[in-house]
């Protein structure tokens, strides 16, 4: 798949809260096609601190209108100047980078996006890509609390929306591999995103239930594209780069103690 | 337009700038953003004689300027390359170039044999600065006796083009140019990255793996440009000049303070398309300042 270096404009930089900002982004050029699970490689400008682009999830993809949408946590100075950027300016991407999550082989599959933090953000993607295709969703996202509970809304045009906080402010008090969904139904299908600790967890679940399941990863990168080797996993095959073999993982294939 | 060809040793270029082992892949991770064969030299990544899985992840640490590195080699050897990379990169209208590395003298010389073969690969770049592998790599390059030592064996068996890269992790860098020059190096490259650290205070933990790893990035560049000035003048044979070069006018920063040509690195792997930009923004100076060719400022530095 071809990838692109191009200056997108910012048609929208909404604050969803002191931690996560949403970006609107409107090609000049029409969108390439993408795959839910590819992430962009984001210039930093104007940081002095910062040094190498910043892998970010695509969030959702609207060819009709040519925007892409970016959900990003401020976790530093890169980020946080990535957060400040002003409606009209332009952000730098390399992109389509990565794999993507694989479709369900049957239409009545049953699926389950498990996402947490601002894991949740190729899930949107996928979701909006897997009712397109006709197949129906559950969503399972987990937050600390309310406010870390993201998009909500927009998850719920795509399938049936289930959460957990830490804290008890919203759904099942607890973690995501605590909800009582996972006790009472089996699932054919599990894509999950989101903090290692819990990705593990769910890879744990759905060993043992001998689920299916893909995981998407996120290590830290200096190209993206292949080329530097940093950010490589431990597989079955070897060290291999989260940016080109991943970053969608199925659980199979990597060497976690689960 | 001025002229850009260069000589380097037995290399013909059609520019002076090339690009940095471990920082290019084997040239094809960049053709969607750019036409490669426009990029007068290609250092395709670190190959050693058997293939190594590379250091534990994290390999990586973001610095001011410039970025760690600890990837210690991964690469599937010196016959996967021939057998499966070699086919697709001959045919890249420009000089593809091994660079080579080895824990031991014999797995250097083993493996040059083997490159010495194949006829369309116009010279290899012998790593003996690898900061990243436990053994060999760099404890060759940071003595004069070993570094003559390992050039001396290689030049025996590989007739080609051979570019020796220095390490700056030493005492006074011109010693090792000259020793290798000594032994028929063709030319020198310089710097491989400078051995640094990086710390997580909240976690009281090392953030590379491996401790300690590769600077490179703009932050290196004083460092680069002063150690090539003295090499130049410390040796007859090219220097190639490379550390921290972002852009054309760092290239032609390193082309003053002596460079036949130059190499750029890190710099890749934020604008995948840099290499294009430096090739004709010192077409651009050369014209602006009535050069008629691109050896003309080859250590034209006034002091």
């Amino acid at each position: 798949m071809k990838k692109f270096m191009l200056d997108l404009i910012v048609t929208k930089n909404e604050t969803l809260n002191d931690q996560y900002s949403l970006l609107i982004l409107k090609s000049p050029e029409k969108l390439p096609e993408m795959f839910p699970g590819q992430f962009a490689e984001v210039r930093v400008d104007n940081s002095p601190t910062t040094f190498l682009r910043r892998p970010i999830s695509i969030n959702y993809i609207d060819y009709e209108t040519n925007e892409l949408w970016l959900l990003i946590q401020i976790v530093g100075e890169g980020t946080l100047k990535m957060c400040q950027v002003k409606v009209g300016e332009t952000l730098n991407l390399l992109f389509p980078l990565g794999n993507s999550f694989s479709l369900p082989n049957q239409k009545n599959a049953k699926l389950l996006l498990i996402g947490g933090g601002v894991g949740i953000a190729p899930l949107l993607f996928l979701g909006a890509y897997l009712k397109d295709k006709d197949f129906e969703c559950n969503f399972l996202l987990g937050g600390r609390s309310k406010d870390n509970l993201l998009q909500l809304r927009e998850f719920e045009q795509f399938g049936n929306v289930f959460t957990t906080t830490e804290d008890g402010s919203h759904g099942e008090r607890g973690f995501v591999t605590q909800h009582s969904l996972l006790k009472d139904s089996n699932f054919d299908y599990i894509y999950t995103c989101g903090p290692t600790p819990m990705m593990k967890a769910v890879a744990s679940y759905a060993a043992k239930t001998n689920t299916f399941c893909e995981v998407s990863l996120e290590n830290t990168m200096a190209c993206g594209f292949g080329a530097c080797l940093c950010c490589v996993t431990d597989t079955t095959e070897g060290h291999v780069c989260v940016c080109t073999e991943g970053p969608v993982f199925n659980i199979t294939k990597l060497k976690w103690q689960i | 337009m001025a002229n850009l060809n260069i000589n380097i040793g037995k290399l013909q270029l059609k520019n002076p700038v090339m690009t940095a082992s471990g920082t290019f892949g084997y040239g094809t991770e960049y053709s969607d953003f750019i036409d490669i064969s426009r990029i007068g030299g290609i250092i395709v990544k670190g190959t050693t004689l058997r293939s190594r899985q590379g250091n534990a992840y994290p390999r990586m640490a973001e610095t001011p300027s410039g970025m760690l590195n600890a990837v210690g080699l991964q690469n599937k050897g010196v016959d996967y390359f021939i057998n499966h990379i070699y086919p697709t990169v001959k045919v890249i209208d420009t000089n593809v170039i091994v660079n080579l590395s080895g824990s031991t003298l014999e797995d250097y010389i083993e493996a040059a044999e083997m490159l010495n073969d194949l006829d369309k690969l116009p010279g290899i770049e012998l790593n003996i600065s690898c900061p990243n592998v436990k053994e060999g790599g760099m404890a060759f390059g940071i003595s004069c006796l070993s570094a003559a030592e390992v050039v001396r064996e290689v030049r025996r068996v590989y007739k080609n083009d051979l570019m020796v890269k220095l390490s700056p992790n030493v005492t006074d860098i011109s010693e090792i140019a000259r020793a290798v020059e000594a032994e028929g190096a063709d030319s020198v490259s310089l710097i491989n990255t400078l051995l640094g650290m990086a710390i997580d205070s909240e976690k009281r933990k090392p953030i590379l793996s491996t401790i300690t790893g590769g600077l490179s990035g703009p932050a290196v560049k004083p460092i680069a440009l002063r150690m090539v000035w003295e090499v130049a003048k410390a040796v007859k044979i090219p220097v190639v000049g490379m550390g921290g070069i972002m852009n054309a006018a760092d290239a032609i920063e390193f082309m003053l303070a002596g460079a036949s040509g130059v190499q750029i690195g890190t710099a890749n792997f934020i604008d995948p398309t840099v290499t294009i930009k430096v090739i004709d923004g010192i077409d651009e100076y050369l014209n602006r300042h009535g050069y008629s060719s691109v050896i003309d400022i080859i250590g034209a530095l006034e002091v």
